[in-house]
This record gives structure tokens, sequence and C-alpha cells, in this order.
């Protein structure tokens, strides 16, 4: 078997992993630094992302605002230390990309220009028309061409880490065009791998979105934090799922029921009014809006089509000449795949599963549990984002804390030596004769992508907008049964060259392993909190039992062990989490109390 | 659910060099929705029918470049495809043109990558700044002069579309030379210079003969026809400078 011996191995070439890439090579140009993807770097899901990145810029904008937001929008479960070192990171991270090259978006004095976004009290989010993430993603890829200490592997897949000595010493990978394993062996690994949308049926996510790096450190025993909380985005088309960015109602759009009433406003939302305003209505949250889209439907005043109820998205009055200069993606995915003019028509849209909270448990500085693993980005769990994202914060994020992850591996590895080979060698041989025994094997019966859509249905069954613990644990059983099903995988096709038919195999290993932590988090989290809320006697956020970060570990062949953890409060308690009319009133009475005491 | 009674041919080419000597169409009968597009029913395939057909994916919404191949002899995206447009005929689906077959609709993209790395394809500060300076300031209309050319998904679409390519794969295409023609024109950036060696090479711009075939095809508007044709007159420009201008001075 082959090995490459590098200071640092970066699993993922996406936002996160490029950048921490450069951090890399910028903190020590001595340093080989692997960079490995399954996709060539720019097909990486940083590409979809559509709406922007928030960073603090105008005057009467602040990072106390932000950081408000931020925690607020989380429904406190965000650890504040890192909100804190997040928001005060953001700008800077922009403007890098912007000394990079990234063509932002800008006002008539050559500034850059900001939108407005959904939580977000003032105006702060960058964007490039409406392919932001695409836009960084590029940008970020072709810098990293700069830096010759960067060895990438494209399509290179990640079968596993390889653990010695309690530390992680490297990664065993598929090169995909022709099924040879290599050993990357490592002082320091940083886990980028992105989220795990693809756990459900409808989602916004690519068909690469599929939890690995979650599941492989989780198998070594790192715990999963939070993955109870996966964000709905309530603009998706339906059947595909695929997104039309909140940035469609920074700009202006409405969401309208099936009389054409703007319905938020019966849900704490409103007062309606025909500027878009920050907090309100349109501009709330996504897990509101999301939530507030289910009971329209309970109430039978959404819209039904063949692929399920549907409320309409106008940008009708925002005009043709805006929407192609400020929306053209979206105005391209509405005219191409639903034969809809937007300038002319609403487009039908409902909520699809878009971001994962929780993920890989991670400190401030992207250290895991783990000597040696860092985990930054999507994959992380570093509590940055608590019971719900905030739109817009995750592209930064990723490339803060991306930044960080590559400064923190660099300084580790430095600090660390090679190990002597053999021993690592002898366990990469072992995950090498796993990974090909899968292909070998004969006799199977189960196909993985019948596995997969029983998996999707089941989530949306159990893990959906609104949940009850006996939909839940039925989902629980089913990925048990699941679970058990896997061992008699048939792989029909036992090729080497180009196999994905056995790394599809792979990843319905991975995804039914994070689906499993999904549901029993879920389960187990008796209270309603950001996206997570049910139905079933638990209406109201716990703050006495659940102000707690979800920690679950692996047991082996067997669902999840669940503990908790208390989440980083500095200086915001927890409070109403209100919108609209009633957020500005609570935010006057958290003034007042704090004037007093 | 809509109509699934619906039904469609797809002819599909297949190549496995572990066992196939040469490349051969295979046929699949695929029911389908009207809103599906060329890629879900390839999906459909993959899942359902034959799990041992290889293709590339991932967005499904035309902007990660994975899935260009050519669908009844054009280079097309096959997630913005749609099997209505050609139901009830059938269809005929293969790889990309111009490029190696690595196994069924995959080609092999080293090449394409290879080139995109040799223009410095990076800001080349023309004046250095800090972080604490702040963004450069760039007008909405600076922008504009390179925001097209930034579009690129790198789906090579225009490569299996370009003749000249076709005859010499030497030729850096037409993706590449708009996207070094995205940096040339960045305000903020002063590369021109380190750049145009390339460029005004006979691989370079004056590689191009012409045909506009690629700004055709390409699914995002990035027009590299007219980013070539603009440089071949900049490129003839700074060819006549080298004679007037002492060495160096000035990019
Ligand atoms: C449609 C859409 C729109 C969005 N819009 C916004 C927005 O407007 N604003 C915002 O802030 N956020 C947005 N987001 C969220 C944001 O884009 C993502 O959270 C973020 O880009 C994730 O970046 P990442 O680098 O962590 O992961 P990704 O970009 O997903 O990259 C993951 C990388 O890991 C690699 N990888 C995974 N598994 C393996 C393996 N086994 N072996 C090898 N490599 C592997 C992949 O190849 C890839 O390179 C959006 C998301 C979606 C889906
Ligand atoms: S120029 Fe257009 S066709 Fe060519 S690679 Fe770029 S996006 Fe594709
Ligand atoms: S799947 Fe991404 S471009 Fe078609």
């Amino acid at each position: 078997m082959e090995v490459f011996k590098a200071d640092v191995a970066i699993v993922g070439a996406g936002g996160t992993g490029l950048r921490a890439a450069i951090a890399v090579a910028e903190a020590d140009p001595s340093l080989k630094v692997a960079l490995v993807s399954k996709v060539y770097p720019m097909r990486s899901h940083t590409v979809a992302a559509e709406g922007g990145a928030a960073g603090v810029v105008q005057d009467h904008d602040s990072l106390e605002y932000h950081f408000n937001d931020t925690v607020g929008g989380g429904d406190w479960l965000c650890d504040q230390d890192v909100v804190e070192y997040f928001v005060a990171h953001c700008t800077e991270e922009l403007t890098q990309l912007e000394h990079w090259g990234c063509p932002w978006s800008r006002k008539p004095d050559g500034h850059i220009n900001v939108r407005a976004f959904g939580g977000m009290k003032i105006e702060r989010t960058w964007f490039a028309a409406d392919t932001s993430g695409f836009h960084m993603l590029h940008t970020l890829f072709q810098t990293s061409i700069k830096y010759p200490s960067i060895k990438r592997f494209d399509e290179y897949f990640c079968v596993d880490l390889v653990v010695e000595d309690g530390r992680c010493q490297g990664v065993v990978v598929i090169e995909v065009a022709t099924g040879r394993l290599t050993f990357i062996q490592a002082k320091a690994v940083i886990m980028a791998t992105g989220g795990a949308g693809r756990v459900f049926r409808e989602n916004t996510n690519g068909g690469i979105v599929t939890g690995d790096g979650m599941a492989l450190a989780y198998r070594h025993g790192v715990p999963l934090r939070d993955l109870e909380f996966m964000q709905y985005h309530p603009t998706c088309m339906p059947g595909t799922g695929l997104l039309f960015t909140e940035a469609c109602r920074g700009e202006g759009g409405f969401l309208l029921n099936k009389d054409g009433y703007r319905f938020l406003q019966d849900y704490g939302l409103g007062p309606a009014e025909d500027k878009p305003r920050n907090k309100y209505m349109e501009l709330g949250p996504r897990d509101r809006i999301s939530q507030a889209i289910w009971h329209e439907e309970k109430k039978g005043r959404t819209i039904s089509t063949p692929y399920g109820e549907v409320v309409h998205l106008d940008l009708r009055h925002l005009g043709e000449r805006k929407l192609r200069e400020r929306l053209p993606l979206i105005y391209e995915l509405a005219e191409e795949y639903m034969d809809i003019d937007p300038a002319h028509s609403p487009i039908p849209v409902r909520p699809g599963i878009h971001y994962t909270m929780g993920g890989i448990y991670a400190k401030l500085n992207t250290e895991t549990p783990l000597p040696g693993l860092y985990a930054a980005g999507e994959c992380a769990g570093n509590g940055v984002h608590g019971a719900n994202r905030l739109g817009s914060n995750s592209l930064v994020d990723i490339i803060v804390f991306g930044k960080l992850a590559g400064v923190e591996a660099a300084k580790f590895s430095k600090s660390t030596q090679f190990s002597n080979p053999a021993a690592l060698e002898t366990q990469a041989k072992a995950v090498q004769e796993r990974a090909i025994g899968l292909v070998t094997k004969t006799g199977g019966k189960e196909k993985h992508s019948v596995l997969r859509r029983e998996m999707g249905k089941s989530m949306e069954n159990g893990c959906g907008i609104y949940r009850t613990a006996a939909e839940m644990q039925a989902t629980c059983d089913k990925l048990g049964e699941l679970r058990e099903r896997y061992k008699n995988l048939d792989v029909e096709d036992k090729s080497n060259v180009w196999n994905n038919d056995w790394l599809g195999a792979l990843e319905v290993g991975y995804l039914l392993q994070v689906a499993e932590v999904v549901a029993h988090s879920a389960l187990n989290r008796k209270e309603s909190r950001g996206a997570h809320q049910r139905l079933d006697g638990y209406e109201q956020r716990d703050d006495a039992n659940y102000l707690k970060h979800t920690l679950a570990y692996c047991t082996g062949d067997g669902p999840p062990r669940i503990e908790y953890q208390d989440v980083v409060i500095t200086k915001s308690k927890p409070g109403t989490r209100a919108y609209g009319a009633a957020g500005d009133k609570a935010e006057q009475e958290r003034k007042k109390e704090a004037g007093h005491g | 659910m809509a109509d699934t009674t619906k039904t469609i041919e797809i002819e599909v080419l297949r190549y496995r060099p572990e066992q196939d000597k040469e490349p051969f169409f295979q046929t699949y009968t695929v029911p389908f929705e009207d809103d599906w597009s060329v890629l879900q029913g390839l999906q459909y395939i993959k899942d359902d029918l034959d799990g041992t057909l290889s293709f590339r994916w991932s967005c499904r919404m035309a902007i990660c470049g994975s899935c260009g191949m050519m669908i009844d002899g054009k280079p097309r995206l096959a997630c913005r495809t749609f099997l209505r447009h050609y139901h009830p005929n059938k269809l005929r689906v293969g790889p990309l043109e111009h490029f190696p077959i690595e196994r069924d609709l995959v080609v092999v993209v080293e090449d394409f990558i290879r080139k995109l790395e040799s223009i410095k394809p990076y800001i080349i500060p023309k004046e250095p700044r800090k972080l604490e300076q702040g963004e450069y300031l760039q007008t909405p209309a600076q922008l504009e002069q390179f925001r097209q050319f930034s579009g690129c998904i790198n789906c090579m679409l225009c490569y299996a579309a370009c003749p000249q390519y076709g005859l010499d794969s030497k030729f850096t295409g037409p993706g590449v030379l708009a996207l070094m023609h995205r940096y040339n024109a960045d305000s903020r950036d002063g590369g021109r210079g380190e750049r145009m060696a390339l460029g005004h090479s006979e691989e370079g711009f004056w590689g191009c003969t012409a045909v506009t075939y690629c700004s055709e095809v390409c699914p995002k508007d990035v027009d590299p026809a007219n980013a070539i044709n603009q440089n071949k007159m900049g490129s003839a420009i700074d060819y006549f400078l080298r004679f007037v201008a002492p060495r160096g001075a000035g990019k």
C-alpha cells in the first residue's frame, strides 16, 4: 500500500478545507499539506451557497448586535465564547477573501455592499449576486494554487482515520479513478467534510453531503454534538428540494398562503409592512418560518401539488430588472426547472432540509477530544450555531474556523513527530481489507440505494419540523433495522475503476450512522428549542433541564449513548426568543433589566 | 404523485476499461415525470436498473460543474437538461467529447485542471494591501469588467465544443482563457504581464480559430469567445508595445 507523509492532512476541500490548507501554508511553507477531497475542490457543496456571508461593516451595526442575533437565533444553545470569537473575525476573513479576488457586489462608491438576511438586526450580509458560495469557493480554490506546499488529492475518498497511541495519525483514502488505497500518514488531521443533509429525503444538499467525516470521527470515539438540530429551510423547490435563497426575502419577497395572505403575521412575526424590515415577517428566522408553513398546512391554507403542500414565494413586485441583477440564479432556477417567470408568477415552495447545526464535537480552537484531530465547518459541532443557524453565518463559519483549524493543526504538527509507520501501516492495511471486503463479499441481498431511500423517508416521518416521541421511536427502530440490513449488503459493481457503486455503499454506511445519532439525540431531548420542536407535552424550552449540549457516543454495533454537557454562557442570559413587534418589546425589557442590575 | 406511466429510452455509452474492449451503447427504459432532468433519469438507472453505471454529479442545480456530458450530440449539463424535451423520442448520452474516457460517462479532466493551474488564476496585487486597510475599492463598473468571466463553473462544455481543442489539446482552451482574462481585467490585479507569456503563444489566445461554439454551449453565459477576442486585440497591442517600450517598464 502506498504511503504519503504529510504534516497536516485535511479531509475536505470545500470552503473550510481550502481555507485551512492556505492557513497551514501561510503559517509555515515548509509544512507539507495533503488536501483530500472525494470530488474536485470546486465541486464541493460550498459552491451551491447563494445568499451571502455575514460580517459587520455598517457604522450603525456592531459586533454586539451580531453576537446577540446569533445567540438569540440559536435559542441560547450557542457557546458564547465561540460566538464572541466568531463575530470578531468575520469581517476580517471576508476582507481577506476580497483581497484574494472574490467578486463581492459593490456600492456605487466601490465599497462592499450588504443585504438583509433573516434574524439579523442590521444588514450585514456580503454577497456576490446570488452565487456567493460559488465565488468564495472558486476564489479559495484558485488562490490555493499559489501555495506549492499544498498537495491535492482530488477525487480521493476517505475511508477511515488511523488512530494509534490515542492520537489521530493519518487517513486511508481510495483513489476513485483506480480503486487503489493510499495511507496518508499525518501528524495532524483536519476534518472539513461538510454536513449530513442527505440523511433526509427532500433537501437542498448535493449528493456528496453524506456526513462522512462525522461518522468516521464518531467511530473513533469522538462524540457528535447537538445533531438533533437539523435546519429546515422554508423556501425549497417542491420535489427536488433545490433552494431559493433567503436573499429572495432579504430583497423584499413575500410568503403567501393559498389566499394570497402574508400568513407570517399570524405567527408572532408581524405586523406586515410593504417594505422588508429586519427580524420581522419574511425576515424572521428559518425555524420559525418553516414551522409557520407547517401550521398553515394543518389549517388547510396551503396549495396542493403533486409534490406535496406548498406556499408561494412572491417576487413579482421586485420587477424583472432587480431580479436579474440581484437574484440571477433564482431566476434561472425558476425558469429552467419550473417553467416559471418569477417576475410574473409566484414560485411554489416548501420547507426542505438544509443545514446540519451539530457535528463533530470541537472546542473553540477546533480541536476535538481525539488528540491530533481537528474539525471545522459544517461537519463540526463547535457550538457557534446553537439550536438554529442564522442564514449567512455558515459561509463565515467555514472561513473563520477553517483558518483557525489550519493554524492550530500547523502548531500541533510542529510539536510532534511522525511515529514508526509499521504499526500504523498494519492498521491501514486492516482498513483496506475492510473497505475492499465490502465489494468482494458475495451472497448479500440488500441494495444500498434501497436502504438510503428507506432511511430518508423514515427521517422525514420521525425527525421533521415537528416531532413526537412515538414517531421518533419508530424512526429509531427503523434505523436499527437498517443498520442490521446494511450488514447484508450486495455491491453490484465489482470493478476498480470509478466504482461509485462501492463509494455509494460506503456513504450509506456513514449516513445510517449519522441518522441514528440524529434520531436518538432528538428522542432524548424532552423540550422544544430552535429546530427541535415537539408536540407531545414538551412544547416549551426547558432551560432547567436542557440548556445543554447533546453528546452522542458510539457504542459499537448499536444505538448511541447520549450524554449532556453545559452550554458556555458568558454575557447573554437565556431570554425570550421573539421577533417582529414582540421581539422589539422583548429587547426593550432586556435593556431595562440590564440597566437595573 | 404525478403520472408515472410515461417512459423514455435512454441510450448510454458504456465503457469499463477492465472488461470492455471498446465502448458500446446500452439502452435503458426509464419512467419519468415532466420535471425530471437527464440527471434524474441517470440516477434512476443507477439506483433501480443498473448499479454499475458511473457518472459524476453533485449539486443538481447547474453550479458545481460535475455533470457535463454529450446529450444527443451536444455538450450539456445533465442536471439542467430535461427529459420531456426529448420525449417521445429516445435520447443518447455519452461522455464529453475531446477528453479521454475514464469509464462510462466519466472523462479524465487532468488536462483541464493542469491548464487552469498554469495561468496563475489568482490576484497578483497591483498594490499590496493589508487587512487593516479594509477592502480594495472597486466600483460596480470595474466589477462589470470581469464579472461575467468569473462565472465559469469549470464544466468544460466549451472544451467539448471547441474544434481547435479537439484537434490539438495543447490549446489552452476557452474556459481557462476566459479565466485568465477574468484576472487580467480585475482592477485589483497587476499580473497581466506574467500571465500573458502564455496568452501570447500559439497555445494561448492565438490558438483560437473563432468558431464561437464555446459561447453557445456555455450554461453560464461566460462567453469565453468574447474573452478570447478581447485578448487577441490586447495581445496584438502588447506585442507591438514590446518594440516601443523599454523592457520591464510598466506592466
Ligand atoms: C443550497 C445551499 C445554499 C446555502 N447558502 C448559504 C448562504 O447563503 N450563506 C451561508 O452562510 N451558508 C449557506 N449555506 C451553507 C454553507 O454553504 C455550508 O454550510 C458550507 O458551505 C459548508 O462548507 P464546508 O467546507 O464545511 O463543506 P463542503 O463545502 O460541503 O465541503 C465538504 C468537502 O468534504 C469532502 N468530503 C466529504 N466526505 C469526504 C470523504 N469521505 N473523503 C474525501 N473527501 C470528502 C467533499 O469532497 C468536499 O470537498 C448554504 C447551503 C446550501 C446547501
Ligand atoms: S466557460 Fe462556460 S462552458 Fe466553459 S467551462 Fe466555463 S462555464 Fe463551462
Ligand atoms: S450536478 Fe452540479 S452541475 Fe449538474
